[in-house]
């Protein structure tokens, strides 16, 4: 046998790390959903107009929306938020929080201009005509921003989907980049994270009135990142219970047979990619009217997805 | 040349009384339910033929500090002697740094801050000893410049075969067991 025993209890740290809590799963989902949907209007951007509904074209603008909130979550998680303006006042390279910091400050530019760039000119006029924006005589600003978004649709939306693969495949290597936690310490959540929140970005598209055209992309876009986040998540557990490293080996334990096992397979694998994968198939196939059940779920499997990791990084 | 900070922990000498953990606590002024020493006591074997460790621990200062590669601010940083240091001002209280160290040597101070061990700096700026070396009834701690050959780390570490914690990180701890 070997026992470790420590006499020290550190609040958050003993008996067992507990630092980061439901805000940082948030986060990560928040923002994996913003570069999904940064990614998929990106895509979607390219049909012609006409083809478009209002819902695909509005969609942009929840990807700034959903960032919002997120960041709101990493605040909540600043034990010193006053300190906060410190992320802005360096740039440290081998820090991948200090990278996605300033990714996420360019985001807000891209998306809004890909947003008003989605507007119809009657839109653009309420817009600029809206009281509030009135009031802080941004009305011209807007006008600006969407002929500019106009005149450069193609470099708009070519740094949406550049944008939305650094913020996807950052909120994955937030944590793989702490390669003292075992469940963390995989290459692969880059990736894992990025196909998750194209994943995700789709279901939250799907839960609104898409155009026929639009859903059959999404649903396409779906499935083919539900098979890729399968085949990471197996390439995952392979790699940890595989490795030589036997906090590796603790790690995937925690998912086959361990803590995190009935979450992991009933919320994420099961609830989360195999139910909406099969559904959507069945949409696509026998052309059932498609419910919000698939798009729901997947939302469920990738915020799961994200809290069950933080947690189990830190068992 | 720059002094190279390091310590070395006598396994053989060190009883677990916790006289460390608590000068550490006076002298840093910790608050109640934060440590930044520590006794780890360590049993292997199989019964009868057990062997137990007990060991002084700390942040190792490391060379290849992980918790200062992740800090987005650089708060935590590299200090004189090759400390590893944390800068209140500058710190965020994001946690990356505490998920980082594989030794589990930092913690959040109540203020806000992530907080551990400075080998008492400030002390050994003015010619003393860190206070838990200063405190040790068994002499089982030893400090000083590992690059001076007179110094009491480089003879404990010269007169002993040490080793680190958790070599296989690639951190490069700069605290020694010896036994």
């Amino acid at each position: 046998m070997t026992e470790l025993d420590l006499n020290r209890h550190n609040l958050y740290i003993d008996p067992h790390l507990s630092v980061w809590g439901w805000e940082i799963a948030v986060y990560l989902f928040l923002g994996g959903l913003a570069a999904g949907i940064m990614i998929l209007t990106a895509t979607l951007g390219r049909a012609p107009p006409a083809e478009r509904s209002r819902w695909g074209r509005l969609l942009v603008f929840a990807a700034p929306v959903a960032l919002s909130v997120g960041m709101l979550a990493l605040l909540l998680d600043l034990h010193a938020k006053l300190h906060v303006f410190r992320f802005y006042t360096t740039l440290r390279v081998t820090s991948p929080m200090s990278w996605g910091a300033w990714i996420l400050i360019a985001i807000y530019p891209a998306t809004i201009l890909h947003g008003l760039g989605s507007l119809t000119a009657a839109e653009i006029d309420r817009l600029a005509a809206w009281r509030p924006l009135r009031a802080l005589r941004l009305g011209g600003l807007v006008t600006w921003g969407a002929g500019c978004a106009g005149r450069h649709e193609g470099a708009v939306r070519g740094a949406n989907a550049v944008l939305g693969v650094a913020l996807g495949v950052y909120t994955g290597v937030l944590l793989s980049n702490l390669g003292a936690r075992a469940a963390w310490n995989s290459a692969l959540l880059g990736p894992l994270f990025l196909v998750s929140g194209v994943s995700a970005g789709a279901a939250l598209s799907m839960l609104g009135p898409l155009s026929h055209a639009e859903h059959a992309a999404l649903r396409r876009w779906d499935l083919a990142a539900i098979g890729l986040e399968v085949a990471l998540l197996l390439l995952y557990l392979l790699a940890l219970a595989s490795g030589a490293e036997r906090s590796g080996q603790g790690a995937a334990a925690l998912f086959l047979g361990g803590r995190y096992t009935a979450p992991f397979w009933a919320l994420v694998v099961i609830a989360g990619l195999a139910v909406p994968f099969a559904l959507e198939i069945a949409a696509g196939r026998h052309g059932r009217r498609p419910t919000l059940v698939a798009p729901v779920l997947g939302l469920i499997g990738g915020l799961s997805l994200r809290w069950i990791l933080v947690l189990a990084g830190q068992a | 040349m720059s002094p190279r900070y390091s310590m070395a922990v006598d396994t053989r000498r060190c009883v677990g009384c916790n006289a460390c953990v608590i000068a550490c606590k006076e002298e840093n002024a910790l608050p109640p339910g934060a440590f930044r020493d520590w006794i780890a006591t360590e049993t292997k074997g199989v019964f009868p033929h057990l062997q137990q460790e007990i060991r002084s621990e700390r942040c190792n200062h490391c060379a290849r500090p992980p918790c200062v590669r992740v800090c987005p601010t650089g708060a935590s940083h590299v200090n004189a002697g090759g400390t590893v240091l944390v800068s209140p001002r500058k710190c965020t209280g994001c946690s990356a740094c505490i998920t980082a160290c594989p030794y589990d040597a930092r913690f959040i101070n109540p203020k806000g801050y992530a907080d551990k061990c400075t080998f008492c700096l400030h002390r050994v700026k003015q010619g003393q000893e860190p206070a838990c070396v200063a405190s040790c009834p068994t002499r089982a701690l030893a400090f000083g410049d590992l690059g001076d050959p007179q110094s009491p780390v480089a003879r404990a570490l010269r007169a002993r075969t040490p080793k680190v914690l958790k070599a296989e990180t690639g951190t490069e701890p700069h605290v020694f067991f010896t036994r």
